[in-house]
């Protein structure tokens, strides 16, 4: 296994990036970076304050010195509790960065002089519009574009994946990265980024979350935050006065602690924690998402668009019929195209050979002893075939089996004419068989929806987006593979800029749109998209209009894509939910024992039957701290999801993070104020 | 609690029911400008009126440009007021020859009525001439419910319309709304009330001889008590019938009389009490009709209507109860319902309506930000007393003020959505809004305003000599008292807890910057709400958007209003109702 993989695979609790976690989460105590993070922040200072208070109290003998010594310790550990989650999710894409760091080290280039000779100079010289060549064995020195040559190239650098690739001029499967070595063959490659802006250093960035930029939903929930923490800041404040005047004023420490344990210090630190780890988990499906954005928008997609071919039905065409013409045996006819297709070694004639051999359990033979002469495909002929045993097999496009057969001096029936026509009306490619010149039949080669796409349009379809299928086929042939797959809707005979027209009028219907595309003339609409995946596969130009690229060039995964971006929402949203709901078992625990020493009946709000004040109060404190770390969990591995309807959803997570936040603190500080009581620490 | 007493606070949300969709779909045709039944009166009117103010009923305000001719409008009303106050004994209408009032007592009234709070801190029957009354005091009730429903209805605008910064003219909305909604009800509502006894008259006082003369105990200046004989009574007069229908039905609260709905010339009879508490929530209740029209969701509207009626019989629920449960320290005292006796705690209630009318009376007018009383809320118990501090606490959206209870209850939807909404997997959308920062910050300063200004001053007077020194009762019913005025000037409810001499300059300011601030610093971060979401696209609805409706919205709301808006006073409701219950039943009284 390569290096950046073992790096996607390592558990959340290796020890490596446990440690590190531990030193981040004290670096980050630096109050120019807590300030970022208004919670944490007013978390922060109070711990200070208490702080202060202590010493004063120990230095003066004077006040409470274990009381105030417990309170300060769980303060700060909830800072670096709020620290360490942030430093967790950050933690697997440090590695990751480290390891792609190493296969960034300089390398020489071949650099192309303006009279054709080259010169070495080292890749950090290299800018964009430079011309290199490349040869076996030697590292792409920068991004850019095939301009000549066809190669092999290992990529398994960025990808991951270990099979080399196929690098050529011209179409779309010119792109290539720095970093990358060239396996067989030369190319010239022209160079399309600065040295500093490749992908590879964009891919650094992102993996460590340095580039790492608060999403606009991330902006209004700290928004929110901030503004419960000044509510909250009022209501404590204010006590004091209220406290004064009834008789019984308060220790800084009693506030701070009400202060700390009323903000949403839960959703507060585990915030950028569950974005960092939304962009991670696209990291680990070998997704780079450009921007949290990107990611945020993904859940809100209303349409899907989908390529047919490679994303809807399996790149190849496969057969999946025979129809003997009039008088001849279907078995004829499948024993006829196997032996045709031996040879074959294109998807389609391996497809024919398993369709007769699950059809007539005809088997493989061994044809050596038959003296066989396969005849291969060629352009002018467009037939391809096998002579044996006096047998003159031949397979292939209608129009050239029939102009060969009437040269033997017969035609095809009118049946087998309305046989072939009914074949590609339905979608498929119609070929024939003929043996000695007589036609024996024809083999319907169709699309093949992959397996499973039925029920994840079903589940997209119960979130509520819709999918539609974007082909070149004619309207017949859409609607029907449309019907196959279960696709909500199809654009047929599509071309690009028509994939545009569609992306603007969903858009200024309010619509989100999602697509993927590897092509030149994809970019403009992956560009227009409001989340374009662009295939690693691709072109330059796909690549960089995209706001996501897949590595693994796997259009399906718009679908994950989709549900790693809900899943990353309904996070935030129930962290978010559960944070607020805690107060109420809060106040419960504290206000009874802030005044349960001048007013003994206000122990009738003392719920929980909590021992002492204190105890109270430190349970309170202690809960809110341990309940980050106990969800710093489920904040990286995002909340379990399950595709159903926002109805569903909603009651679903409310029972669970509403109602739950309201009950889990009630249980939680009771457990804790008996384990501190049992162990006398109060 | 009875049987009866139960029917008749099913009777009246059953009419509240009843009334919410007609009205509501009157009020969606009022103000989208279509045809109803009163035009061929109205609508010269209307025309007369901007040909007149030189208005383009046309042109449509940015809701900047909306929100400065509100404020101008208030501002130029309360200085109005204010001079009529100030000048009343150089104008006629004033047989009892009232002097001027102070300006402390000028600018807090001033300031009450125009911002729909009504808090008073005289009797009117003692201090206002009839010219105040009817020009300065009646005409806040009318103009002040008007602005209300007139932001209620831009706002509604900014939720339904798409993609422009246009919310409709203030002075259109203003006008239509007097012309076509208050006036004409109020005309009808007047002569109700007065088939029921409540007068209308512009006589001098009535001077009657006691049947009975009365011993009083006087207490001099110099702190003699000498004993008195009495033998007449002065009976005031005055327009009263007019100005009670819109004090109900705009919400304002302000009593003719300084013993509001409990004087017998304003609410003489059981009908009258139940007319009264039906107008007070008619609007508010309709309005989530309205909403629900024009926004396109009836559905929504009912779901905002149903948390707002689940709210409503959690307060008389536990209202009711402790007014009837009566006071535990009477020992030996027969405090039980019968033919005879509407048992409970009666203490500052009125015979003639019982325990139930006045928890329900107590409970409506704290709901909606209305504050006319038919009892002393500073005499129920502990309990019943902190039903109506925290109805309003909760940002008087329970039905809420004409308008503003809609528009209080639209920044809670927002913050509900914003919170909750996240987990169906979507960005937050309201009605097919994406909410954002820019909406979360203004429905969060809403909020933070409301709390500042309740908390800041109430904890300020709380530890200053001048703010105690008021408190007529020590301990935490002294809490209440004063934490009460503040939440009702900041809630523009106007009741008043009693007990408070609020009389005094810093009680008169204070309450008036209160209510300014909770009412203009409300009403502008909500218009920038409404601006913001008007500038939006609407994305389609799909199965995977959230619902803001049914029953879970419902309940979602519910508790975002009782976390988010009702949780930060617990430390101080703590201290003060709460206490005193739990002092009350271990037997100690204040």
């Amino acid at each position: 296994m390569d290096p950046v993989s073992q790096v996607r695979k390592q558990s959340l609790t290796d020890t490596k990036i446990l440690a590190r976690a531990v030193r981040d989460s004290f670096r980050k105590l630096d109050p120019r970076a807590m300030v970022k993070n208004p919670v944490m922040f007013v978390v922060e200072v109070g711990a200070l304050l208490t702080t202060i208070e202590l010493i004063s109290n120990v230095m003066h003998h004077a006040g409470e010195v274990s009381f105030g010594l417990q309170i300060t310790l769980w303060l700060w550990f909830t800072v670096l509790f709020a620290n360490f989650a942030e430093a967790m999710a950050e933690g697997r894409g440090k590695a990751q960065a480290d390891t792609l760091r190493k296969s960034r080290a300089e390398t020489e280039a071949k650099r192309l002089r303006k009279d054709c000779t080259t010169e070495t100079v080292p890749s950090s010289q290299l800018r964009s519009g430079d011309v290199v060549v490349v040869t076996a064995g030697e590292f792409i020195p920068g991004d850019g574009e095939v301009i000549e040559g066809v190669a092999s190239v290992d990529e398994s650098a960025i990808t991951g994946e270990s099979a080399p690739v196929i690098r050529e001029s011209g179409g779309d499967r010119s792109a290539v990265t720095g970093g990358t070595r060239v396996l067989s063959d030369e190319i010239k490659v022209r160079i399309t980024s600065n040295p500093g802006e490749t992908f590879l250093d964009r891919m650094i960035r992102l993996v460590e979350g340095a580039s790492r930029q608060k999403t606009p939903n991330e902006i209004a929930l700290n928004i929110l935050l901030a503004g419960l923490t000044i509510i909250f800041l009022l209501a404590v404040v204010t006590l004091q006065p209220f406290a004064i005047y009834s008789g019984a004023p308060q220790s800084i420490f009693v506030l701070v602690s009400l202060l700390v344990c009323l903000i949403p210090t839960t959703i507060g630190g585990l915030l950028s924690a569950i974005g960092i780890a939304g962009m991670d988990r696209m990291i680990q499906r070998n997704v780079i998402a450009m921007s949290g954005r990107a990611v945020e928008a993904s859940g809100d997609v209303d349409v899907l668009l989908l390529d047919k071919t490679g994303t809807i039905t399996l790149g190849n065409r496969a057969a999946t019929h025979f129809f003997p013409a009039q008088g001849v045996e279907e078995a004829h006819l499948a024993d006829a195209a196997q032996l045709s297709s031996f040879a074959d070694e294109t998807p389609e004639g391996r497809s024919i050979v398993v369709l007769a051999k699950e059809r007539y359990k005809l088997r493989g033979r061994d044809l050596s002893s038959h003296a066989a002469t396969f005849i291969p495909f060629s352009a002018q002929t467009r037939m391809s075939g096998v002579d044996m045993d006096g047998r003159e097999i031949r397979k292939g496009a209608p129009e050239s089996i029939l102009q060969f057969c009437c040269n033997h001096g017969s035609g095809a029936s009118a049946e087998l004419q309305v046989c072939i026509r009914d074949i590609a009306n339905a979608g498929g490619t119609p070929l024939l068989v003929s043996e000695n010149g007589r036609v024996l039949g024809c083999i319907a080669l169709t699309d093949i929806v992959k397996g499973g796409m039925r029920e994840r349009f079903d589940q997209l379809r119960a979130m509520g987006i819709r999918t539609m299928m974007i082909t070149g086929d004619n309207p017949l042939t859409a609607a029907a593979i449309a019907r196959e797959a279960g696709v909500d809707d199809f654009l047929a005979e599509a071309k690009p800029e028509d994939k545009m027209a569609l992306i603007k009028r969903e858009q200024a219907k309010g619509k989100l749109v999602a697509m993927t595309g590897d092509g030149t003339n994809d970019a403009p609409a992956l560009a227009q998209a409001d989340v374009g995946v662009a295939m690693n596969t691709g072109t330059q130009a796909a690549k960089e209009a995209g706001n996501m690229v897949d590595l693994d060039s796997n259009p399906t995964k718009l679908i994950e894509i989709v549900e790693i971006g809900k899943q990353l929402l309904i996070t935030r949203g129930a962290l978010t939910t559960f944070s607020v709901a805690n107060d109420v078992a809060k106040y419960f625990a504290i206000i009874p024992a802030m005044f349960a020493g001048v007013f003994p009946v206000l122990g009738a709000l003392n719920i929980m039957r909590l021992r002492t004040p204190e105890s109270a109060i430190l349970s309170a404190v202690i809960f809110n701290a341990v309940i980050i770390i106990a969800l710093v969990p489920l904040a990286l591995r995002g909340v379990r999801y399950r595709p159903m309807g926002a109805a569903a959803l909603l009651r679903r997570n409310l029972l669970l993070y509403g109602v739950g936040g309201i009950v889990a603190p009630f249980i939680g500080i009771k457990i804790i104020d008996v384990m501190l009581t049992y162990l006398r620490f109060v | 609690m009875s049987a009866n007493g139960w029917f008749q606070i099913g009777l009246f949300l059953l009419v509240i029911f009843l009334i919410t969709k007609p009205l509501g779909v009157f009020l969606a045709r009022v103000f989208s400008g279509q045809r109803t039944f009163l035009d061929p009166v109205l609508r010269p009117i209307e025309k007369l009126i901007y040909r007149l103010t030189g208005i383009n009923e046309k042109h449509e305000m940015r809701w900047t440009e909306y929100a400065i001719a509100m404020l101008l409008f208030s501002g130029v009303s309360m200085a109005v007021l204010y001079l009529i106050e100030r000048t009343q004994k150089f104008f006629p209408l004033n047989p009892q020859k009232f002097a001027n009032l102070e300006p402390g007592l000028a600018f807090g009234t001033a300031a009450s009525f125009t911002t729909n709070t009504n808090w008073q801190a005289y009797s009117g029957e003692s201090t206002m001439s009839y010219l105040t009354q009817m020009a300065g005091l009646a005409y806040h009730n009318f103009a002040s419910a008007a602005v209300g429903i007139a932001v209620a209805v831009a706002v509604i605008r900014g939720i339904a319309r798409k993609e422009t910064d246009k919310l409709g003219n203030f002075w259109v909305d203003t006008t239509r709304c007097l012309l076509w909604v208050l006036l004409p009800i109020c005309l009808v509502g007047s002569l109700v009330f007065v088939s029921q006894g409540v007068i209308q008259n512009l006589r001098p006082y009535t001077t009657v001889e006691l049947i009975e003369p009365q011993t009083v105990q006087v207490t001099s200046a110099d702190g003699k008590t000498t004993k008195q004989t009495v033998t007449q009574q002065i009976i005031a007069q005055g327009p009263v019938a007019s100005q009670e229908v819109i004090k109900e039905f705009g919400t304002n609260g302000g009593g003719f009389f300084g013993a509001n709905s409990a004087h017998p010339f304003e609410n003489p009879t059981p009908f009258s009490n139940f007319f009264q508490v039906v107008l007070i929530f008619a609007i508010p209740s309709a309005l989530t009709y309205t909403l629900g029209r024009m926004t396109g969701s009836q559905r929504h509207g009912w779901a905002v209507w149903a948390a707002m009626a689940v709210l409503f019989l959690a307060g008389i629920t536990t209202a009711y109860w402790a007014e009837a449960r009566g006071n535990p320290q009477l020992v030996g005292i027969n405090q039980t319902q019968s033919m005879v006796q509407s048992g409970g705690n009666m203490e500052g209630k009125e015979v003639r309506f019982g325990i139930a009318n006045s928890a329900l009376f107590a409970t409506v007018t704290t709901d909606a930000s209305c504050g006319a009383i038919n009892g002393q809320h500073d005499s129920f118990t502990p309990i019943g007393g902190m039903v109506p501090l925290i109805n309003i606490m909760l940002g008087e959206v329970v039905f809420g003020g004409v308008g503003a209870g809609l528009y209080g209850i639209v920044v809670f939807v927002i913050l509900a959505v914003f919170i909750a909404g996240l987990m169906v997997g979507r960005t937050p959308e309201y009605l097919g809004k994406k909410i954002e920062s820019y909406d979360v910050k203004m429905a969060m300063l809403a909020i933070l305003i409301l709390t500042f200004t309740i908390l800041g001053f109430s904890a300020f007077a709380i530890i200053k000599p001048f703010g105690t020194s008021s408190i007529s009762n020590p301990g935490p019913h002294g809490l209440s008292q004063v934490l009460y005025a503040y939440v009702s000037s900041a809630g523009n409810n106007g009741s008043a807890f009693g007990g408070l001499s609020v009389n005094t300059m810093w009680y008169n300011t204070s309450t008036a910057v209160a209510q300014l601030l909770g009412r203009f610093f409300m009403i502008i971060p909500v218009l920038a709400i409404a601006g913001s979401l008007a500038k939006k696209r609407i994305v389609p609805e799909s199965v995977g958007t959230f619902p803001v409706t049914g029953g879970l919205f419902a309940g979602l709301l519910v508790a975002t209003i009782v976390i988010v808006g009702a949780l930060t006073f617990f430390p101080a409701l703590s201290l003060g109702p709460i206490l005193e219950h739990l002092l009350m039943a271990a037997g100690k009284a204040f």
